[in-house]
């Protein structure tokens, strides 16, 4: 069984627009969506600079007992799962005759943990602090809770690979509808802004320490950048066979080549140039493709000063430096767990639309981007196929390979 | 509390909290009818607690099986 693996739909509430239109139009003026919020200053924090989305409004869409059991991540991964769903034409009555699954990206739900616990701490009652957070604080609410909504029948579970999470979601469930094991999945990754998330990860030293210019602060592969930005907000994407698609009368909007994975095997937070290497090359091995096939590289670059390094050497070991390259998380800032699946979106928003989207204030470059052909400004281009990478924690790395759809 | 004064506040978290319908409240009428179920119960808990400052168990109310006995047990609870 080797099927071919479609997308025909994308959801998406981000920073940068809360559905594709906006967030299309966004990447095309190369928009930031980082705000300076100084209420995380007040909490702590060294960096008050952050990703910012609105909270949905559920009530009227899911009934109460499913909305007391989602947490943050789990209404943006809703909203942008209604919007998938409404774009490949899936509905009610499909999703009971068929085995649809869900492989969701989802690394953490702090909020509800330390919510949860602190109710407690005060009670001292198990039974005094509802019924919610136990469905709010696991790492797989979002695939419990959609899987509920919509009555899913196929696989269902989550994917925790740092932030390679949702990248890793699309991968897997690429193989198993390759492998003829389902016929479509419900992928995606969201990604909590809440300010228990990111705290302990400000202590490291990783966030850009520029407050008093958010949009300028996200700043992928730039000599001068000083950290990344943690943001945040739910992608979703509906990946199926070909034939499914064709026998729906879906619009397939791309066709997933190939996925490619490693591990580094080495840092638990510096990533190094092999393992990424492997990861990339995997990709265009298991598409059959050779470096030269890619047009387009959505990059992993967050803003840190080693991880963009060691990308930049990965990617021109392999591509050399004429490929065109950008960081979408130069306007949408590291959407974490799920960055792979919305840079996925952004890529494909691209191919659809003849853009590719630049890597804003990216002004000058380091010994090794200087070696890429990184995008300042917004480039018009038709093109087939984009390679999008997400690493993540521990050195998990995910690369995929995405390709305009053609008969 | 008055009772009338329970039965108001009790009706109002049940429509704006647990949202069902106004129509739906009727004193005879079931947990299971009002489509409250043991996950709604243990909301019904903190709820009690915040509205009226009663920490109440799950096993109190065994015997609680309609609307109108929940305002009774509720009446009865404030006013021992």
């Amino acid at each position: 069984m080797n099927q071919r693996v479609v997308i025909t739909g994308l959801g998406i509430y981000s920073t940068i627009g809360l559905n594709v239109d906006e967030v299309k139009d966004s990447l095309y003026q190369g928009k930031s969506g980082i705000i300076f919020d100084q209420e995380r200053i007040d909490f702590g924090y060294q960096s008050g600079l952050a990703g910012q989305v609105p909270t949905p409004k559920l009530k009227g869409k899911i009934d109460r007992r499913m909305r007391v059991g989602m947490a943050e991540q789990g209404a943006y991964a809703f909203m942008a799962t209604e919007e998938a769903m409404q774009m490949a034409k899936i509905d009610a009555d499909y999703l009971e005759k068929n085995e649809v699954g869900i492989l969701y990206g989802n690394d953490s739900s702090s909020k509800a943990v330390v919510e949860s616990i602190d109710a407690l701490r005060a009670k001292k009652d198990t039974t005094r602090i509802g019924s919610g957070f136990i469905f709010q604080s696991m790492n797989s609410t979002i695939s419990m809770n959609l899987s509920v909504i919509y009555k899913l029948r196929g696989i269902n579970t989550t994917i925790s690979g740092a932030c390679a999470s949702s990248s890793h979601a699309i991968g897997m469930a690429y193989l198993l509808i390759k492998q003829g094991l389902q016929e479509a999945v419900v992928c995606g990754g969201a990604q909590e802004l809440n300010l228990f998330a990111m705290g302990s990860f400000d202590g490291l030293g990783a966030f850009s320490m520029r407050n008093d210019d958010p949009t300028k602060a996200s700043r992928p592969f730039d000599r001068d950048r000083d950290g990344l930005v943690p943001s945040g907000g739910g992608a979703t994407l509906i990946v199926e066979t070909l034939e499914s698609a064709q026998k729906r009368g879906a619009t397939i909007l791309a066709e997933i080549k190939g996925y490619g994975f490693s591990s580094d095997g080495s840092h638990i937070s510096q990533p190094n140039v092999d393992g990424p290497g492997r990861s990339i090359n995997m990709a265009l091995k298991q598409s059959s493709l050779n470096a030269a096939d890619i047009d387009y590289v959505n990059a992993h670059a967050t803003s840190t000063p080693v991880g963009d390094a060691n990308e930049a050497q990965a990617l021109f070991k392999t591509f050399g430096g004429n490929i065109p390259v950008s960081s979408t998380k130069s306007m949408t800032g590291h959407e974490m767990w799920m960055g792979g699946a919305s840079e996925a979106i952004y890529s494909i928003l691209m191919m659809q639309n003849d853009f590719m989207a630049p890597n804003i204030n990216f002004e000058n470059p380091d010994e090794h981007s200087a070696k890429l052909n990184i995008i300042q400004q917004t480039k018009e281009a038709s093109f087939k196929r984009v390679l999008s990478n997400s690493f993540g924690f521990g050195g998990t790395n995910s690369s995929l390979i995405i390709e305009k759809f053609t008969k | 509390m008055e009772k009338n004064v329970i039965v108001s506040k009790v009706n109002e978290f049940l429509i704006d909290e647990f949202e069902i319908e106004e129509e739906d409240l009727l004193p005879e009428a079931t947990w299971k009818e009002m489509g409250i179920d043991s996950l709604d119960f243990v909301d019904i808990v903190v709820v009690v607690e915040t509205v009226f400052g009663l920490v109440i168990k799950g096993e109190d109310m065994v015997g609680v099986k309609t609307l109108d006995q929940f305002y009774d047990f509720i009446h009865l609870r404030l006013n021992s």
